[in-house]
């Protein structure tokens, strides 16, 4: 990572190739040269613009929002700014740089945040449990409280049920704002499958708990008076009759014990969900999405831009993370392919050797392959440990180079395809890393990246 | 080989696509899979570009050989409905529960109920047998929940047994348990070469075995060819620039001279990125489990895609051997 970071333009970085500027000139592979402006995300004014209190970021799974968020955290605090990130379900090793894999649900001042006129960075790691521990504890009296806490099911919807993540990451970015202690919040949004979830989930537990059933559990008595309810009221004996035999009556009676214990609960719930609700859509909040430039990412992206729109929230832009580019752009894939065939009969003529025994692989390295235990060993992995030729390695080098610009020319059509759903969202291209981020300076190179990445990406 | 396959892992990491190229590579010689998919999303149909699936088994694909897949997405709603029929020839009275919201409480609120009902129903597959007494499918594979909450999702049924002391659910759960951790189930872990997917297949191992569920496999997938490796590199950027160029030339690429520094650098990157595998690797291999690898597919997956990670399943040893169904008791 380390050497990587100040090596700013090289290899992987997408603004390497084609870089002209706005507008972006690709060449179709059926001949044809098409031009197109993307407008451009500036990251960096966004984090510098003192109106912007919240940025969350948002996408599907493994796309790289925590590592968004944290970074843009890490250089906002770099450009002087207070800022707070909650993460949630950090990369262990990132959590640990930064000194937040304690949890204990607080946030933590981040050391390390360096140059003139740096602010401060703090962050915390979401410990969803005890936040829904902590609200339980703040809105009922001791006794009332121990009641819930120590009810079974309370223990089991707080840890595992589908959404109370999402909801306690809203809640926590509430308590978070109303402290004022910072003057930028960044959010990062839980692992979930769909970045719809982190809009969805709140609302669903939310009605849940305004369920009907819910109701008659609570309050039967209250229900059986009124006209009309006769036949709630045979529903409901009928009801407890039934899931009592069919999941004991100690269950049943946990239920029942849990939700009166969280009736007065249920209003506080939903006054605070609305008000978090409101604050995503205040002109303070930006969205990010975030997405890798895959098809099911850039899919998942492209829902999630319609839905931010559909209940006005302000999206900021896409981070296209993991981007890949190459500064010999203008060599193609089948140039190279061309040049590494030819290169190999050479050296068939040569020495007899032909590395293509890796089948598909193309010139594998026989002397030492891969294979700690896990891969299929490869026959050849007994071969001869002969030095390579220069021959043998410029077609490698070449081979390599295919592949990457085979990948460059899959990410760029699927970044076509979203582009074409959506023209009006800006971008900015974050380079794949040849490492993991996980320490600062992976964090500030990223960053580095955000703020510059709104130059059209390695374009074939 | 277990018949019943339970395949977890990080999210994204390629749960669903292993569980379809798991089931069609045990499909082989005639026998007959099924395919279980718990977490509503209709991946599997998606996979093998079918139709939404139906609360119902259904056969999707046929594998070379003549051996058939067949799919189900269990819906815990419905299943719930099952049940009550099953228990209580309900009727027209699961409806009105349905109605009063009572039946999307018991599969939501109470995770464990919903979790009883779809491992239940994997279960049932997995030990349905037909009239001359032989298991209806070979082997039963399950998209399952990814790694975070897959111990929890499939001990549920110790939790329930606990929480609800009698009845039928009870004795469900405990049956649905004996299953899970006799060598009749294995769980499979799905990851890359990748730090945060590693390390939770690590995390995963070690809950599994705490609860005494049995571990199968670690599958690493999207695996990338290595083309050239750390040595090559270091010989190249030991003063070979020269000779590289021209060699260039002589295969005919123009402007070589340009292009060494960038063609050097990236297979430094690659050469970090196989370095960084090997790490992985080298975590993986500490775990001391059997493994299958299986490659990245640079078009992404369609049905021949599956099929071809399917072929290179077999060829590790998916499905070698004994048969499931006349096998079983
Ligand atoms: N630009 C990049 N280059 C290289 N590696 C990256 C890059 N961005 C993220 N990563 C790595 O990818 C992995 C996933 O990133 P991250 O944890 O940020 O994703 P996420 O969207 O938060 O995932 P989840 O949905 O699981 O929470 C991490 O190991 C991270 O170090
Ligand atoms: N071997 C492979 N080669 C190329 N692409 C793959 C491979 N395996 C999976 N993919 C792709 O990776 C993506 C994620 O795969 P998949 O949906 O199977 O993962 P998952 O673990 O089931 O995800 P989720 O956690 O969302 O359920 C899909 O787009 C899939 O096509
Ligand atoms: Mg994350
Ligand atoms: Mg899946």
């Amino acid at each position: 990572m380390t050497a990587r970071t100040k090596a700013g333009a090289d290899g992987g970085t997408p603004t390497g190739a084609g870089a002209d500027g706005g507008t972006r000139t690709k060449a179709r592979a059926d001949g044809g040269t098409r031009t197109e402006a993307v407008p451009a995300l500036d990251t960096d004014a966004l984090i510098d613009d003192p109106d912007i209190r919240i940025i969350v970021c948002c996408g599907s799974g493994g796309v790289g929002k925590t590592t968004t968020a944290a970074a843009l955290g890490v250089r906002a605090a770099e450009r002087g700014r207070k800022v707070v990130v909650l993460t949630i379900d950090p990369a262990r090793r990132l959590a640990q740089s930064m000194g937040i894999d304690s949890l204990d649900n607080v946030p933590r001042r981040v050391k390390g945040i360096e140059g003139e006129g740096a602010g401060e960075l703090h962050a915390m790691m979401l410990d969803m449990k005890r936040t829904f521990d902590e609200i339980v504890e703040a809105h009922a009296d001791a006794e009332r409280a121990r009641a819930i806490l120590e009810n079974p099911f309370y223990q089991s919807l707080s840890a595992g049920f589908a959404g109370t993540q999402e909801y306690m990451a809203m809640e926590k970015l509430g308590q978070l704002r109303a402290r004022e202690e910072w003057d930028l919040i960044v959010v990062d949004t839980p692992p979930s499958r769909s970045a719809l979830d982190f809009l969805d989930a709140p609302k669903r537990l939310g009605s849940f708990l305004d369920g009907r059933f819910i109701k008659l559990l609570m309050a039967p008595a209250k229900m059986g008076g009124r006209a009309g309810m006769k036949f709630l009221n045979v529903g409901m004996s009928m009801m407890t009759g039934t899931l009592g035999k069919l999941l004991g009556g100690q269950f049943l009676r946990d239920v029942q014990t849990f939700v009166a214990a969280m009736d007065t609960m249920f209003g506080g719930f939903r006054t605070r969900a609305d008000a978090t609700y409101k604050l995503l859509q205040a002109p303070g909040t930006a969205f990010l999405v975030v997405a890798t430039p895959e098809r099911d990412a850039l899919r998942e992206a492209a829902y999630f831009v319609e839905r931010l729109a559909a209940e006005d929230m302000p999206l900021a832009g896409l981070v296209l993370n993991r981007v890949h580019g190459s500064e010999a752009a203008r060599l193609s894939a089948e140039q190279a392919l061309a040049a590494a065939e030819s290169l190999g009969a050479e050296n068939l003529e040569n020495d007899g050797i032909v590395d293509q025994a890796a089948g598909k692989a193309g010139l594998r390295e026989p002397a030492d392959s891969p294979a700690a235990g896990h891969a299929p060993a490869p026959s050849e992995a007994e071969a001869d440990r002969r030095p390579v030729t220069t021959e043998e390695l410029t077609a490698g080098l070449l081979r390599l180079h295919a592949e990457r610009m085979q990948m460059v020319a899959r990410e760029q059509d699927t970044r076509d395809s979203f582009t074409a759903l959506h023209p009006e969202v800006p971008v900015t291209a974050v380079a794949a890393l040849p490492g993991d981020v996980h320490d600062l300076s992976g964090l500030r190179a990223v960053g580095d990246r955000l703020a510059t990445g709104s130059a059209p990406a390695g374009a074939v | 080989m277990s018949r019943f396959q339970v395949v977890s892992g990080k999210g994204g990491t390629g749960k669903t696509t292993v569980a379809a190229a798991l089931a069609l590579a045990l499909a082989t010689e005639g026998r007959r899979t099924l395919i279980v998919e718990v977490e509503g999303r209709q991946g599997i149909a998606q996979l093998f570009g079918a139709d939404s699936l139906p609360y119902e088994e259904r056969r999707i694909a046929v594998a070379p050989g003549g051996g058939e897949v067949y799919a189900l997405a269990i819906d815990a709603e419905l299943a719930l409905l099952d049940y009550l029929q099953m228990f209580y020839k309900l009727g027209g009275a699961g409806r009105a529960l349905k109605k009063l919201g009572a039946i999307d409480f018991a599969t939501t609120i109470a995770p464990g109920v919903r979790d009883v009902l779809l491992t239940g129903k994997a279960c049932e597959a997995v030990r349905r047998k037909d009239r001359q007494n032989r298991f209806v499918y070979d082997y039963v594979i399950m998209d399952a929940p990814p790694t975070g909450r897959i111990t929890r999702f499939l001990n549920v049924n110790d939790e329930v047994a606990g929480l609800a002391r009698i009845g039928p659910i009870h004795n469900q759960a405990q049956a649905v348990m004996r299953v899970l951790k006799s060598p009749e189930t294995a769980v499979h872990l799905v990851t890359l070469l990748e730090e945060m997917p590693v390390q939770e297949t690590a995390d995963g191992i070690a809950e599994l075995r705490a609860a005494e569920l049995p571990v199968g496999r670690v599958i690493v997938n999207m695996v990338r060819p290595q083309l050239l490796d750390g040595d090559a590199l270091r010989t190249a950027s030991g003063g070979r620039r020269k000779e590289i160029a021209k060699t260039l030339t002589r295969a005919g690429v123009t402007g070589s001279a340009a292009l060494v520094r960038p063609l050097v650098e990236q297979a430094a990157e690659h050469a970090q990125r196989v370095a960084l595998e090997r790490e992985q690797r080298t975590v993986l291999a500490g775990l001391g489990l059997p493994g299958y690898e299986l490659p990245l597919l640079g078009e992404g997956v369609d049905r021949a895609g599956l099929d071809e990670l399917a072929a290179a399943l077999r060829e590790q040893g998916a499905g070698q051997g004994e048969s499931g169904r006349g096998a079983g008791s």
